[in-house]
């Protein structure tokens, strides 16, 4: 008697478990189905277009031949200038907050606001050095596309940071006051030695996260058809290039948006990658 | 003086009775709070030159927390204080005015787990020879082999002094740790449990390596085996609950403890 009630116990739970099983697993299709879409499209429009001219000429007006120079390398600079700003401020920020304030109040507050400007909008970022910069200068400029940039770089600097040289044992902190070693120096020679891995990982996905994001340019770099490393001008970028010619009516504008669509996810994609080999190298050492 | 360089697990020390003692580290009354916990209470014992004492004592009764009291260790962290009176050759160690980089390059301390540096072997010595002292690539070259040597590593890394000092095995690691520790020339070193992430042929390394060292330095050591604290120590603290039970010659704790709970430590009873 007890031996079939538990029988039919164990076979109505192993049903159960098959049907969720199933739904997991259908949710998870759901999932990837989409994204596999994604990429299939944009591998299959972007890829047909991919030419030695996308790399070498200009924004074509419509109904012309032409390439992506001028917005790749526009991307490219603001991307760097954004990197170099925002990446040293990251830093120090994120050392006062690991380092030299880890048990402060200050940190508190500066890593719940960082918190904040993290998951920020970015058109509010946008919106915010149109304001300071453009509003000011009277014109759109490189400038305030890099510093807008910047201001996206910050905040995940900031985190990895202070994450990575958390995980950085106190032992070896103490080790290094052991010795009579200061602070600084225990913090340059040891700890950032320590954390290199983790911090790199962090500044290659702000790269990443910065390389798609198309509204705070829209209100500071704006766009610009022609050839320009002028940065108080308005500088061309792909995201932006993209958003222009992807609406438009003209066949050839598309398909160079579609291009420099699959540009921008190589690009993320390598970034990805290297995050993650350093990632894993940080994990064995 | 019966304390020649003998191999170490069989040594027993005693000293003779006309030996001058000095007290290089002298702690008096010393308390220390943890917050508003009182971890330890009106510690007082002496550490002479030259001699090896031995911390013992069950788990929390605040051995380790007296070895980093002497060398400010715990100012790293918030919240902790210690009032009386430490001082070193009768320098204020507690003094706000102290300088904690100075007072670490004049007391060293080894830890628990072996904590090399992120760099290479060389790199791990040299780097602390530079904070303090100016010299010439050879000088320097002759100071990292001179480290190496005191701490009996040297034959083992000699031909890869450019590998990362995190490739060495653990009780390799521990005498580069102290090999790190003897090159920036303390005068005192403090052991904190040096031994205890180690296998039985380090630790007899380890333990032999202390036994030289102390021609040199006063060194203090915090073990939780007792043997190991026979072994090597002259003097012995027996600490309990964060009190200082009992103080004196190693060979008399071990043999003829005045207090009761010291022999029912060192007899197993508890702890």
């Amino acid at each position: 008697m007890a031996a079939t009630v538990n029988y039919r116990l164990y076979v109505g739970r192993k049903r159960r478990n098959g049907v969720m099983m199933g739904l997991a697993y259908l949710a998870t299709l759901f999932g990837l189905g989409w994204l596999v879409l994604i990429l299939g499209v944009l591998l299959w429009e972007g890829f047909s277009g991919l030419s030695l001219q996308v790399f070498t000429e200009m924004t074509p007006p419509p109904g012309s031949a032409g390439g992506l120079l001028n917005p790749i390398v526009g991307s490219l600079v603001m991307t760097v200038i954004a990197v170099l700003i925002g990446t040293p401020l990251g830093m120090l920020a994120g050392t006062y907050m690991a380092e030299y304030g880890r048990y402060d109040k200050l940190t508190m507050v500066v890593r719940f606001i960082n918190d904040i400007l993290l998951s920020a909008p970015s058109i509010v970022v946008g919106l915010f050095v149109y304001e300071v910069m453009v509003a000011q200068m009277g014109h759109f400029s490189g400038w305030a596309g890099a510093v807008s940039l910047a201001v996206i770089v910050v905040p995940v600097v900031v985190r990895t940071t202070e994450d990575m040289l958390t995980l950085v044992p106190d032992t070896l902190r103490e080790a290094a006051a052991s010795i009579g070693l200061p602070r600084s120096l225990m913090i340059q020679k040891v700890a950032y030695r320590a954390a290199r891995a983790g911090m790199i990982t962090g500044v290659l996905l702000a790269i990443a996260r910065i390389s798609g994001e198309t509204a705070p340019l829209l209100f500071t770099a704006l766009n610009n058809q022609f050839w320009s490393l002028n940065l108080n001008a308005p500088v061309s970028s792909l995201p932006v290039v993209i958003f222009q010619f992807a609406l438009s009516p003209y066949k050839d504008w598309q398909k160079l948006a579609w291009t420099g669509a699959l540009i921008i996810t190589m690009a993320v994609l390598a970034l990805s990658i290297v995050a993650r080999i350093l990632t894993a190298q940080r994990k064995t050492s | 003086m019966s304390v020649a360089a003998i191999t170490v697990p069989t040594v027993t020390h005693s000293l003779s009775k006309d030996e001058e003692l000095t007290e290089k580290i002298s702690v008096r009354n010393l308390d220390f709070f943890y917050g508003d916990h009182r971890a330890l209470k009106s510690i007082s014992v002496p550490l002479y030159r030259g001699k090896v004492t031995a911390f013992i004592g069950p788990s929390g009764c605040g051995k380790s927390t007296l070895l980093r009291i002497l060398n400010r260790m715990y100012d790293l962290y918030p919240n902790q204080r210690a009032t009386g009176h430490v001082t070193l050759d009768s320098a204020d160690i507690l003094a706000p005015s102290q300088d904690l980089n100075l007072l670490r390059a004049k007391v060293g301390m080894v830890f628990q787990k072996p904590t090399p540096f992120p760099m290479t072997i060389f790199e791990n010595i040299a780097f602390g020879i530079r904070l303090y002292e100016r010299l010439s690539k050879s000088e320097l070259d002759d100071r990292v082999r001179h480290a190496l040597e005191r701490a009996a590593l040297w034959d083992e890394v000699k031909d890869k002094l450019g590998a990362n000092g995190l490739s060495l095995s653990g009780g390799q690691q521990q005498r580069l740790c102290i090999a790190r520790t003897v090159a920036v020339r303390p005068e005192v070193i403090l052991f904190d449990e040096p031994c205890s992430a180690l296998d039985p042929i380090s630790t007899a390394k380890i333990e032999e390596l202390i036994d030289e060292l102390k021609d040199d330095y006063t060194i203090a050591i915090v073990t939780h085996n007792m043997q190991q604290a026979a072994r090597v120590s002259d003097f012995t603290a027996f600490m309990y609950l964060g009190e200082l039970v009992e103080f004196g010659e190693t060979t008399r704790i071990f043999t003829t403890p005045n207090d009761r709970r010291t022999q029912d430590y060192i007899t197993g009873r508890f702890g």
